[in-house]
């Protein structure tokens, strides 16, 4: 999986009230690691994964990881 | 997988033997293909059939004493398809479609063919095709003459055999006519043409062959003596073809060309230095055992010419393929949801099942496939060979689990539910209040329970009263969901513990209220004694209720699949529902019952499938339905059917119970939950409180829908915004005033979006993923 999961949604982390800004995070399953930009807290490192892509993509990966 | 146990299941569908008109035929000819083609207007392409296997289409489809009619099994319902007919209408139509180029042999052999009948002609045919270089010499002044002639005048055309003919000389074969091959004197010498050629045939029709007695050995009738397999003569390199009408001399065409092609094949072989004799034992063999479900057909006469002498029009021949059924078994395809989606058929599932299994390296397809089977046995009763695709699929599931492959997402949420009725918050025995031993232990199972928890009181109440020796009561699970998904460690765990917990309450008699709980603890614990609570109030007689019973009008009963072969079960429920006044109508039968969609855990590998097999059902009939497994009825429920449970007959517990709504799976742990509390406080008075949520929740119905399509759990949700309030680790939607929060549980992260209100967390959405994702360090 690579690639960013599109614009950074209207939102902030509400513990540190700061607006998500997209980094490089791991995306991890059954063993395997992926490098991938994602919207996150800047301050506390809090990992926004919305529902078109736990939806989408991931779970496109999830089932292909599955599957090997 | 055991390699020789797929072949042994293989062997059992016998959905890929040819169709009878296919066995019946000299030459293999697909006439089944052809039919279906020619039913759908495809004419070039029946042609492209036809033309593949017959060498003369124009003249075979005239005189060809169609075998294949003989043997149609359109015959058992309104009379045989008319293929002779059919032919002649495809070549009328088509011929001028046949497209044939030979091959072209690295090294062209020579190859003479004495007689231009139709085996002569045939063989030279075949071997030009291959590529070889044939030369045909005939006595008679034309080829063919004797068909010309003698055998068919009336029904060949003289255009017909013009029309094979010219095909077969613009292919190349080079015919030279008023040739005669003699066997001493002469200008055309035998011996001869076997010096100069790389092989001979002799297609000199079914006469004594005696000019050749000096250059080949014959038999004592004076034909020349031939192998029957492959028709090679005393001399190598000579083949010969007289031998196709056996003892008696009635010519058949059909049989003339498939004699001429058995040459050709030998020729072509002795050429290539190949055996003449490997695998070609069933050349005569004629018979199936394709089998076809004629009786479920409803007759249809042939059509009938409107022109008996032009034969049929191009529209006519259309309705006459189409009464081709076309001959299938597909017994079990045709009922199952299961093996409908997935387009196949036994064999090749079982095919495609052990190729996934024995993948090293690379993606395992058919994974789902495996899991989405119910294994519900329908197949198996269906099928005219016993194949049983859920012993397949359990099989390879098992042999997934065993070397890690079987995808997690699959199972985990059925495992899990499994593991909560199994846990100390929902588990328990005991003997009957005031009892210290059980004669009889009642076991609700899992989903009564979680469907009907107060109908579950209400039967132990009952059974308690009734049945002498104290009644015990044990809530848990009977292992079907780990057996079903193929964790044999797991599933034995189930069962040793659910033995010794048999065992220390003085190794009663178990009744179970569940199909599933029967069979399993019936079949893989056999020392246990075992009834179902339905044979059980069959003989001890139903309560009196407080409650008038609703009147019952017509109710179709549909048998859970665990009970297909449970015939004692199936007349209980049957006497219990008409003594109640039901008028009780069946749907297949319970021998034929399908699948609710819950079994062997499809609804979680496949919701497609799993959906497909309720919606299947639940369209086979308007009335109400009667169930007497808890899932059943729930599914039923889920998908809009209107169904109730015998229990709700028995106990009455609402004013319209076939109006009950699925409870959903978050509802059905809260059920279980609440029951086994309940029961505790109130019957063994023990201090237990009603489960009390972590924070109040408000879901409208659709969302609720959402969260149970996506298999998430109310409390995991409730868990997530506690621990979301308590830390304050959330995300704020600046415009809306949302929070969204996720959490890590199990193997599931769980997201919720949800707002604080006044009267509680209203719940806007929820979505999980098994990926985890974090900040690199």
């Amino acid at each position: 999986m690579t690639g960013t999961s599109g614009d950074i949604p209207d939102l902030v982390c509400a513990r540190c009230d700061k607006p998500l800004e997209m980094r490089k995070v791991e995306a991890s399953y059954l063993g395997q690691t992926f490098p991938v930009e994602l919207p996150c807290c800047p301050s506390c490192g809090f990992v926004y994964v919305s529902e078109e892509l736990a939806s989408g993509r991931m779970l496109k990966v999830e089932q292909a990881l599955e599957d090997k | 997988m055991d390699g020789d146990q797929i072949k042994a299941w293989e062997a059992l569908c016998i959905e890929e033997q040819p169709p009878a008109c296919a066995a019946a035929c000299p030459l293999r000819a697909d006439a089944r293909g052809m039919a279906e083609k020619m039913a759908a207007g495809d004419f070039a392409g029946a042609m492209g059939l036809f033309s593949r296997v017959v060498p003369f289409p124009a003249i075979i489809a005239h005189i060809c004493e169609h075998p294949c009619e003989a043997v149609c099994r359109r015959a058992e319902a309104g009379g045989a398809v008319r293929l002779g007919a059919l032919e002649r209408a495809l070549v009328e139509e088509a011929y001028p479609t046949i497209r044939r180029t030979a091959q072209r042999a690295r090294k062209p052999k020579t190859i003479a063919v004495v007689g231009a009948g139709l085996a002569g002609l045939t063989a030279a045919f075949d071997l030009t095709m291959k590529g070889h270089a044939v030369t045909v010499f005939e006595a008679e002044p034309r080829p063919l003459e004797r068909l010309r002639h003698d055998a068919y005048p009336s029904l060949l055309p003289p255009s017909a055999v013009e029309a094979d003919l010219g095909a077969l000389i613009s292919l190349g074969v080079d015919i030279r006519c008023r040739q005669r091959v003699t066997g001493g004197d002469g200008l055309l010498v035998l011996a001869d043409l076997i010096a100069a050629h790389d092989a001979v045939l002799l297609a000199i029709g079914p006469g004594p062959a005696i000019p050749f007695a000096g250059t080949l050995r014959l038999t004592s009738a004076g034909r020349i003596d031939l192998d029957p397999i492959t028709l090679a003569t005393s001399r190598p390199a000579v083949f010969g073809s007289c031998l196709h009408t056996g003892d008696d001399e009635t010519y058949s065409a059909i049989f003339s060309v498939r004699d001429g092609r058995r040459a050709a094949v030998s020729i072509d072989r002795f050429l290539q230095g190949a055996s003449l004799t490997a695998s070609r034992a069933d050349d005569n063999a004629t018979g199936t055992c394709l089998y076809v479900n004629t009786a479920s057909q409803v007759a249809v006469p042939p059509v009938e010419p409107a022109d008996p002498t032009a034969g049929y029009s191009h529209a006519e021949a259309m309705s006459e393929a189409a009464r081709c059924f076309p001959c299938h078994c597909l017994e079990c395809v045709k009922a199952c949801a299961y093996l409908a989606h997935y387009k196949t058929y036994p064999k090749r599932a079982v095919r495609e099942i052990y190729n996934n299994d024995s993948i090293i390296m690379g993606n395992r397809k058919s994974n789902r496939m495996i899991d989405s089977c119910a294994l519900c046995g329908l197949c198996e009763t269906l099928c005219p060979n016993d194949l049983a695709m859920g012993d397949v699929c359990l099989d390879a599931r098992q042999s997934m689990v065993e070397r890690g492959h079987m995808p997690a997402s699959h199972h985990d949420f059925a495992l899990r539910d499994m593991a909560f009725s199994r846990s100390d918050e929902v588990a328990f025995v005991r003997h009957q209040p005031g009892h210290d031993q059980s004669a009889v232990l009642f076991f609700p199972g899992c989903q009564l329970p979680a469907s009907a928890p107060h109908q579950v009181e209400a039967v132990y109440r009952y059974l308690s009263e009734r049945l002498p020796g104290g009644v015990g009561f044990m809530m848990d699970c009977c292992g079907a969901p780990a057996h079903w998904s193929g964790r044999k460690a797991l599933h034995r765990e189930v069962l040793d513990h659910l033995h010794a917990v048999w065992q220390e309450q003085g190794r009663p008699r178990i009744v179970t209220a569940c199909s599933t709980c029967l069979k399993q603890i019936g079949e893989f614990l056999p020392d246990i004694p075992v009834s179902s609570l339905w044979t059980e109030l069959a003989a001890i007689g139903l309560p009196d209720v407080a409650v008038p019973r609703s009147v019952v009008k017509s109710l179709a009963i549909h048998d859970p699949c665990t009970s297909r072969h449970a015939h004692d079960v199936q007349a209980a429920v049957r006497s219990i529902a008409a003594s109640m006044g039901a008028d009780v109508r069946e749907l297949t039968g319970a021998e034929k019952t399908t699948c609710c969609g819950y079994g062997g855990l499809v609804s979680f590998a496949n919701p497609e499938v799993g959906n497909a097999f309720v919606d299947q059902r639940i369209a086979e009939s308007d009335d109400d339905y009667l169930a007497y497994c808890a899932m059943c009825r729930d599914n039923f429920a889920r998908r809009g059917k209107r169904a109730l449970h015998l229990i709700d007959l028995i106990f009455p517990d609402a004013d319209d119970p076939a109006a009950r709504p699925d409870p959903g799976f978050s509802g059905r742990r809260d059920n279980r939950l609440r029951l086994s509390r309940r029961m505790r406080r109130d019957l063994w008075g023990e201090s237990m409180s009603d489960p009390v949520p972590s924070v109040s929740l408000i879901i409208a119905d659709s969302v609720r829908a959402e969260i149970e399509c996506k298999l998430l759990l109310v409390d995991d949700i409730a868990e997530v915004i506690a621990e979301a309030q308590r830390t304050g680790c959330r995300l704020k939607d600046r415009i809306s005033g949302h929070f969204t929060a996720s959490g890590r549980i199990g193997t599931v992260t769980t997201w919720v979006e949800y707002e604080p209100t006044e009267a509680g967390f209203v719940v806007h959405r929820a979505y999980g993923h098994r990926m985890q994702v974090e900040v690199k360090p």
